[in-house]
């Protein structure tokens, strides 16, 4: 059911950001409490890097079908 | 931490525009940094060399001709433009040189043909007047300007052009044979008519002319013979020692000789003019006959001329052979008169002495007596004295008298020399005159020969080709006359088939008939039969159709009906001919094998998928990024738009906007029209367009399905109706 393939995409990509948000918020606690003597802006920044990678992931994939891939440029 | 979040993505979001505008700044600065005058400058440079190379094409399109041709072959609008520059380009100056050079060409072939019909017609004319044929036919040509086509090619299309200058005169119609014939032997009979008379006149002339100078050649002979008798009887007077008597008869005789002589040369006088008279009447007709130009009397002319030449010869030689003896008759008769006069003088000098002594004093010794002798010895010794001295004077004075008879000698001999010389030059010339005629004529006749010659080989000319057209149109006439005789023969036989055809035609045809009807007998029967057995096999059709429908009602509102492989089985079964089978190919094989949807669950799916589109609308394959899909989830939310609205007979531009078309399309399905809703969703684009996909490719089967199936149907009814049989 192609209708259905939006809306698995979506969940995909709220998983996707809630986790790289996750995990990015957790080592940003971890760097800044570690390395950084708890300043607040490794936390942000790496929360702001793991959002920034699960957006573009999301656009990545809701464009696959309009992107023309290597292996199918070669053929 | 939002801020920062803010920020990031603003700057992914807008990478390109700093760009773009960086650029667009940078052009304006570059362009209004620039100097103010450098696109007026460019525009003027190209106009110059613009206009520079129209002029110069046009220029060079002046002098040369064939440039202007290639150009206005080449550029499409460039004729216009010359003719409007220059004017219409010169190419009519060939056609009338070549139809003059035609027209003259066309001129000599028929004065040519021409030549070789008169040929013909002269054929018969005898050899001999050749020369007078010859003459003919030149004046013949000469006189006719244009002819009548007897040529074969060209005739019609040039002989316009030759009678248009020859208008005026009108062209010579071919003259019969006959005619000409008899015209030619008119003239041939009037040259010999002339020719005759001209010989005899110049015959009798000859012939008087002959006569006379023979006469005068011989009566000058004899005045020559009278002179030499006459001479030689006076020097025999004179010096002979005779008797009185013979010395009278002497006389006498000398008397007579001279009056013979005296006769003979007025005899010759008279006969010399009388010659004369007729060579010079000779002459007048020579002249006469030479100014008739008869060409065939000249041989005769020119005898006549060498004989009037020697005829004068001759009659001069004698004229000067006369002339010499009368010249030394006189001498002689001088020298006579000189001795009588001396005879005379003696006798009167003796009779001045003895005036009584007898002149004969040699018979008178006796009777003288001794004074009469001693004075007459002493008169005789004066008398020797005297005659001493004369011939002393004599002497002395003789080389003077000598002196002047030479002189007068000479003079005279030069007088006799010059008309000699005069005599002998009139004679030299008048024989070159006759050679230089003789030679002429001689010439002529060779001419005449060669001329003959080329007339006889044009006339050969012209018979050869006479028979090679004679030929040629034996050769066509037989062709035309065959084709006749071959196109009535094969009237006549179609005609006789014709007839022979009806006759079998219609015994067929009534033969026909009557198998026809028992045929048709044959056929009734079998036919009903043959009926039956289809409708019985329609009536099947119609059944197994009739179960493929009602599958098809089977679906529910979410699962598909049940496969329909068996009822088209059933169907392919009952099916007989082609376009059943390939309607039955036709049905899609998802179909067979899983079943399509009914209406009613395609219409519930696409209510939930119309909000889906909705949410998509503004993605497609350039605007796809996530901010793109936040956008128009924003205007999904905000847009607000019909249920359902009444789609128009003709989509425009705005009409494929997706929010119309899904209510457009949600009005057909709900008003039971699946194809034009599937025809409006198919005008979805993007992303709209990808989820919609599957449940326009179920739309699709459906619509497949019950089209085949509606078809078959209606078949299945057309098949049955057509076997019912009418009561």
């Amino acid at each position: 059911m192609s209708e259905k393939e939006l809306g698995k995409k979506w969940d995909r990509c709220l998983a996707d950001t809630a986790i790289k948000l996750g995990a990015g918020l957790g080592l940003g606690v971890v760097f800044s409490v570690l390395f950084f003597k708890r300043h607040t802006w490794p936390i942000a920044f790496s929360s702001g890097a793991g959002l920034g990678m699960a957006y573009a992931n999301c656009q990545n994939d809701l464009r696959s079908h309009y992107v023309l891939h290597r292996s199918q440029k070669d053929q | 931490f939002l801020k920062i979040c803010y920020v990031s993505a603003r700057i992914y979001f807008f990478p390109n525009f700093p760009n773009e505008n960086f650029a667009h700044l940078h052009h304006c600065r570059h362009y209004t940094a620039g100097e103010p005058s450098g696109a007026v400058k460019v525009l003027a440079t190209s106009l110059l060399a613009v206009s520079g190379g129209v002029g110069g094409t046009v220029l060079y399109a002046k002098w040369d001709p064939k440039f202007r041709a290639t150009v206005e072959k080449n550029v499409p609008y460039s004729d216009q433009l010359f003719s409007l520059a220059l004017g219409p380009a010169a190419k009519d100056a060939n056609l009338p040189i070549r139809k003059q050079v035609s027209a003259l060409h066309c001129d000599l072939d028929y004065g040519i043909t021409f030549i070789q019909l008169r040929k013909i017609c002269f054929h018969t004319v005898s050899h001999s007047e050749a020369s007078a044929e010859a003459t003919h036919i030149i004046s013949a040509i000469g006189e006719v300007p244009s002819i009548p086509a007897t040529c074969d090619t060209e005739a019609t299309a040039v002989s316009g052009e030759l009678t248009d200058p020859n208008t005026d005169i009108e062209p010579l119609r071919e003259r019969p044979v006959e005619e000409v014939t008899a015209r030619l032997a008119q003239q041939d009979q009037e040259e010999l008519d002339t020719l005759a008379s001209l010989s005899t006149s110049l015959d009798d002339s000859l012939a008087n002319s002959a006569k006379a100078t023979l006469q005068a050649i011989g009566a000058q002979e004899a005045a020559l013979q009278a002179i030499a008798q006459h001479t030689l009887r006076l020097r025999e007077a004179m010096e002979a020692e005779v008797s009185s008597q013979e010395k009278s008869a002497q006389w006498k005789e000398l008397e007579e000789a001279l009056t013979h002589r005296l006769s003979a040369v007025d005899d010759a006088g008279s006969a010399l003019q009388k010659a004369n008279e007729s060579l010079d009447s000779l002459k007048a007709i020579i002249e006469r006959s030479k100014g008739l130009k008869v060409p065939a009397a000249r041989p005769l002319i020119l005898a006549a001329e060498e004989n009037l030449h020697n005829m004068a010869v001759d009659l001069d030689k004698a004229v000067t052979q006369v002339q010499t003896a009368e010249s030394e008759a006189k001498i002689v008769s001088q020298y006579s008169e000189l001795v009588n006069e001396a005879k005379q003088q003696f006798q009167r000098e003796v009779t001045s002495l003895t005036p009584d002594i007898q002149a004969n004093w040699k018979g008178l010794t006796g009777k003288l007596s001794a004074d009469d002798l001693n004075a007459l010895i002493a008169h005789a010794h004066r008398r020797i004295d005297q005659l001493n001295r004369e011939l002393a004077e004599q002497r002395v004075r003789e080389q003077i008298h000598i002196d002047a008879a030479l002189d007068q000698q000479k003079l005279e001999d030069q007088r006799a020399l010059e008309k000699a010389v005069n005599t002998s030059l009139q004679h030299v010339r008048e024989e070159a005159r006759l050679e230089q005629e003789r030679k002429l004529a001689e010439l002529r006749e060779v001419m005449e020969a060669e001329m003959r010659t080329q007339l006889r080989r044009q006339a050969a000319a012209h018979t050869d080709h006479v028979q090679d057209v004679l030929k040629v149109q034996e050769q066509e006439l037989k062709a035309e006359a065959e084709q006749v005789l071959s196109s009535k023969m094969l009237e006549q036989e179609t005609r006789y088939r014709q007839l022979g055809q009806e006759q079998v035609d219609n015994f067929t045809l009534d033969m026909n008939a009557a198998y026809a009807r028992l045929k048709g007998m044959e056929e009734a029967i079998d036919s009903h039969v043959v009926a039956e057995e289809e409708a019985r096999r329609a009536h099947q059709l119609w059944l197994s159709v009739e179960a493929l429908t009602y599958s098809l009602k089977s679906a529910d509102v979410d699962t598909p009906t049940v496969p329909l492989e068996s009822s088209a089985k059933a169907v392919r079964e009952n099916c007989h001919d082609d376009f059943a089978v390939a309607l039955m190919s036709a049905l899609p094989e998802e179909s067979l094998q899983r079943g399509v949807y009914s209406e009613a669950a395609l219409r519930a799916r696409f209510n939930s998928l119309r909000s889906l589109a909705r949410r998509v609308a503004l993605v497609d394959e350039s605007h796809n990024s996530l901010y793109q899909y936040f956008l128009s989830y924003v205007q999904a939310a905000l847009l607000f738009e019909r249920k359902q609205e009444v789609p128009p007979t003709q989509l425009s531009s705005d009409d494929l906007d997706p929010f119309k078309l899904l209510s457009y399309a949600s009005y057909c399905l709900e008003h039971g029209d699946l194809e034009l809703a599937a025809k409006l969703v198919n005008q979805l684009r993007g992303e709209a367009r990808r989820v919609v996909e599957d449940w326009l490719t179920e739309a699709r089967l459906t619509l497949e399905t019950r089209q085949v199936v509606g078809l078959l149907s209606a078949y299945a009814n057309a098949v049955g109706l057509g076997t019912t049989q009418a009561p």
